[in-house]
């Protein structure tokens, strides 16, 4: 029943992606259209997949780090990403697909360099020090990208914020094809860690005890989750709160097993960043909102009320 | 030896990183189906230190620890989550969670990666809840439990996993007497009628002098003595192990501590 719900509410945000738009497209005409095969279908279904991507990410990462506020560009991600983009726009690198190469070596670059500061000298990831190299990490990489920006001329100081703040204008079904190459592999590293993640809530030794490698599951976690993180930057951008407030809302509404709390957050976050993609094409079209900011004003609202309702209950 | 032991840990020392001393030196411990050992000690002396070199957490720099014949280190943690239980001293839920979810995580180790809960595995937890006399709560919320309770649902948890081998690390350190009676009382059950081999590590001298079938008393990471209650549990060496001057009476033939007021009385 509650899976039927999502899987109607996916439809519909999909649906709504295809008829809404600064262009009417009359009923009869939307299997024919350009507009619509071409620019709002393969955009609907990006933003599915990399709302999906962040809102799995996040569930996931916020129990690996045991920390309910984690968010998927926490460690650093978006940071690098961001370096990565604005060293590419700085250098007058270009080509169709500079910028999201670009924007994930920087996302992969950031990764590595969160993850060799998470084993803080041991051997095993430490989630707290998984937390402290992301921010430090993505600090830095924040520092190194503001001081490009400022000797940057101001057409491509435009373009790098623009593109930071995140978008799908640029959506082809290439982008669609590669999502759907990239995406399956990390999806079933991560969906395949749902039991032991149940068990990581608990903390690390109860986990133990339990049966869980806990080594192996954070290492393939992290990788896995920031790998989600880094194809979703490079395709569209920092979206942020997507990966905040989905897994949040799925809580509060499936509960926290993680086997079921994962392909949730999965369909959650693609429906409220397919939907928020909508809003940021039509409310001032035929100019577009960055999708991020729709997300930031939807979410944080929500989030208070998910907040309120979780307290009180 | 002609029966089996579940747990044989001889002769391990193990030395955190960065320690000057070692946590534990020269320790050894045997249980087989049935026994119901109790490991004592004041605070820092090794024993949360002794169930982690014993179930593979931590590698001991000398000795060896081994479950069923083979050394910990040779288990996955699935496969030792099958044969060892551990009921730790602390754990926190991240994410508030029901009583029957909490029991069924006991399950993991013996659920395929994909597969879904078995009936099998039901029944597992419906026996554990019912065993620990928890079966009613199965659908409250953890944390609207009392302690006596949630006790009760961590051990639960950990008879769900089917283990031959219990390990209760200071189980009852915040509980009422009742409940602390309960607990021990359950214990001994599964020592006596599911012949589970029973460690408990715990600062109740006298509750492990009554129910246990041998006490380890150990001192900064060493074995004071190692026997049956009315042999370790002596004036002696309780008073030179605690530091404090205490009396020892005995009680249906089992050794009771008493602490004395000051070092001029009594003695």
């Amino acid at each position: 029943m509650r899976w039927l719900g999502l899987g109607l509410a996916a439809v519909l945000a999909l649906g709504l992606a295809l008829v809404l738009g600064p262009t009417p497209v009359p009923w009869a005409a939307l299997g024919s259209s350009d507009i619509v095969r071409e620019l709002r279908l393969p955009r609907a279904l990006l933003a599915f997949l990399v709302g999906g991507g962040l809102g799995l990410a996040g569930a996931a990462l916020q129990a690996l780090v045991r920390n309910p506020l984690a968010d998927p560009f926490l460690l650093g991600l978006s940071g690098g990403a961001g370096l990565g983009a604005v060293l590419a726009i700085a250098t007058h690198l270009s080509g169709p697909w500079t910028l999201p190469l670009a924007a994930f070596a920087g996302a992969l670059a950031a990764m590595a360099l969160v993850y060799r500061l998470g084993l803080a000298g041991g051997a095993e990831l430490d989630p707290r020090a998984l937390i402290l190299g992301g921010v430090a990490v993505g600090a830095f990489a924040g520092a190194v990208t503001t001081a490009i920006v400022s000797l940057a001329s101001a057409v491509e100081l435009r373009n790098a914020l623009l593109w930071l703040w995140g978008g799908f204008s640029g959506s082809s079904w290439d982008g669609v094809l590669v999502v759907c190459l990239y995406f399956p592999v990390p999806l079933v590293v991560l969906l395949a860690a749902a039991r032991p993640l149940d068990l990581l809530a608990l903390g690390e030794e109860p986990a133990r005890y339990l049966g869980a490698d806990v080594a192996r599951v954070r290492r393939r976690v992290y990788v896995a989750a920031s790998l989600l993180t880094a194809a979703a930057v490079a395709v569209s951008g920092v979206i942020g709160f997507v990966g905040l407030i989905v897994p949040h809302a799925m809580r509060a509404l499936w509960g926290h097993q993680h086997r079921v709390l994962l392909p949730a957050a999965f369909l959650g976050g693609g429906i409220l960043l397919t939907l928020a993609d909508t809003v940021a094409r039509v409310v001032v079209a035929p100019r577009e909102l960055p999708v991020g900011i729709v997300t930031a004003l939807v979410g944080v609202p929500v989030f208070a009320l998910l907040m309120r309702r979780w307290t009180a209950s | 030896m002609d029966r089996e032991l579940i747990l044989d840990v001889r002769g391990v020392s193990y030395r955190y990183p960065g320690a000057r001393t070692e946590a534990l030196h020269d320790v050894a411990l045997a249980l087989g189906a049935g026994d119901f050992h109790a490991v004592l000690g004041p605070n820092g002396s090794g024993k949360t230190t002794l169930v982690r070199v014993a179930l593979g957490v931590l590698a001991p720099h000398q000795g060896a620890a081994r479950l069923l014949g083979r050394p910990a280190a040779g288990w996955s943690r699935r496969e030792l989550a099958r044969i060892a239980a551990v009921v730790p001293q602390r754990e926190e839920n991240l994410f508030p969670q029901r009583v029957r979810d909490t029991v069924l995580l006991g399950r993991y180790p013996h659920l395929s990666l994909w597969g879904a809960e078995r009936p099998a595995d039901h029944a597992a937890v419906a026996r554990a809840l019912e065993g620990c006399d928890v079966a009613h709560l199965a659908d409250r919320w953890i944390w609207t439990l009392s302690g006596g309770e949630y006790q009760r649902v961590r051990l639960a948890r950990a008879l769900a996993q089917e283990p031959r081998l219990l390990v209760l690390d200071e189980p009852t350190s915040s509980l009422d007497v009742r409940h602390e009676m309960e607990l021990f009382e359950l214990a001994r059950r599964l020592a006596d009628e599911s012949r589970l081999a029973v460690l408990l590590i715990t600062h109740h001298l006298n509750l492990a002098a009554r129910f246990a079938d041998r006490v380890l008393l150990l001192s900064e990471g060493g074995v004071v003595a190692h026997g049956p209650p009315g042999d370790v549990l002596t004036r002696e060496a309780v008073e030179r192990v605690f530091g404090w001057p205490v009396a020892i009476e005995r009680f249906q033939d089992r050794p009771q501590m008493i602490p004395l007021r000051s070092r001029k009385d009594g003695a």
